[in-house]
């Protein structure tokens, strides 16, 4: 009973904070909606037993990828009523496709629902594990079968991380702020960096 | 009690929310990133309700792949949208014609 209430909680909440979403004004909402989205999926994916996965999505996407987007949106400086122009005209082209691909999914999921569909059944070399936790069930698969896919996704994550410094990076003169002289670093000698001072007492130093 | 089919539906509908907002805010390229986002999530949610409810982990550990990627196209895109802005000052994506194509 509390398991249904609670899924229904999370369900009516991911999809009403979905709908303000792509309906907001204004991008800074959208991406705290866009959180609240988050958040809850991540309560129905707990509500299924996958915290692992659950975990991972409030700290990657909440804690990083919407944090990115707030960083953008609030960084720009955009007018973005002048962006939201399209919004009635594309409002009838966008319903009957989304209307559309709902009925396709609709007709899908009733295939599956009167049994047309033959899932199969999983042969168990990658069930849970018994009385282990779920996040000790991933470990175990991750590590042992899926290693290799595991290393791609970190060379993934690297290309990207190397992608976004070299788009965004501003080349300018050397010596303008925030840039580095590596030239000039490894050229300083002890003598002009440091001084040596015999301060007496009670006087004090003079820089 | 809660089935299957219920979580079907919610990715359904969420997945379904994520193309609208595409079309809906055609030329704000931010918003049609976080609906991608949007559209992403719901497929999460599909591999991990089928993972839980078959008794299978492999649905898991591929939505952390997707997670994986997710996150290196939300940080490449905004990248993009970041040096596009420096260049035009908008971010209206639907005159982006510059590489004639």
């Amino acid at each position: 009973m509390i398991q249904t209430i609670t899924f229904y909680l999370f369900a009516v909440l991911v999809i009403a904070s979905a709908v303000m979403v792509i309906m907001s004004r204004n991008p800074v909402h959208s991406v705290l909606w866009l959180i609240l989205a988050f958040f809850n999926a991540a309560g129905l994916m707990v509500l299924v037993g996958a915290e692992f996965i659950a975990m991972l999505l409030v700290i990657v996407y909440v804690g990083a990828v919407a944090v990115l987007f707030l960083f953008v949106v609030m960084m720009l400086d955009i007018d973005f009523a002048e962006l939201r122009a399209g919004f009635i005209k594309n409002f009838p082209l966008g319903i009957a496709i989304a209307a559309i691909l709902l009925a396709e999914l609709v007709l899908g999921i009733g295939a599956y629902r009167v049994g047309a569909i033959e899932l199969g059944t999983p042969d168990g070399t990658s069930a849970p594990l018994l009385d282990r936790s779920n996040i000790e069930s991933i470990g175990a698969l991750l590590y042992r079968d899926y290693i290799f896919l595991f290393e791609a996704a970190g060379i993934i994550l690297l290309v990207a991380m190397v992608g976004a410094i070299v788009l965004t990076h501003r080349k300018g003169p050397a010596d303008a702020r925030g840039q580095q002289d590596i030239g000039k670093q490894n050229r300083r000698r002890p003598e002009e960096a440091t001084v040596m001072k015999q301060p007496g007492i009670g006087k004090g130093v003079e820089l | 009690m809660i089935g299957i089919e219920h979580y079907i539906v919610v990715s359904a509908i969420l997945f379904v929310l994520g193309v609208l907002g595409i079309f809906l805010n055609r030329k704000n390229i931010i918003v049609i990133l976080m609906a991608i986002e949007l559209i992403l999530l719901a497929v999460n949610i599909n591999l991990v309700a089928f993972s839980a409810f078959l008794g299978d982990l492999v649905g898991q550990i591929f939505a952390m792949f997707v997670l994986t990627v997710a996150a290196g196209e939300a940080a490449i895109g905004l990248a993009i949208l970041v040096i596009y802005f420096r260049g035009r000052g908008t971010i209206a994506v639907d005159d982006v014609d510059r590489l004639r194509g």
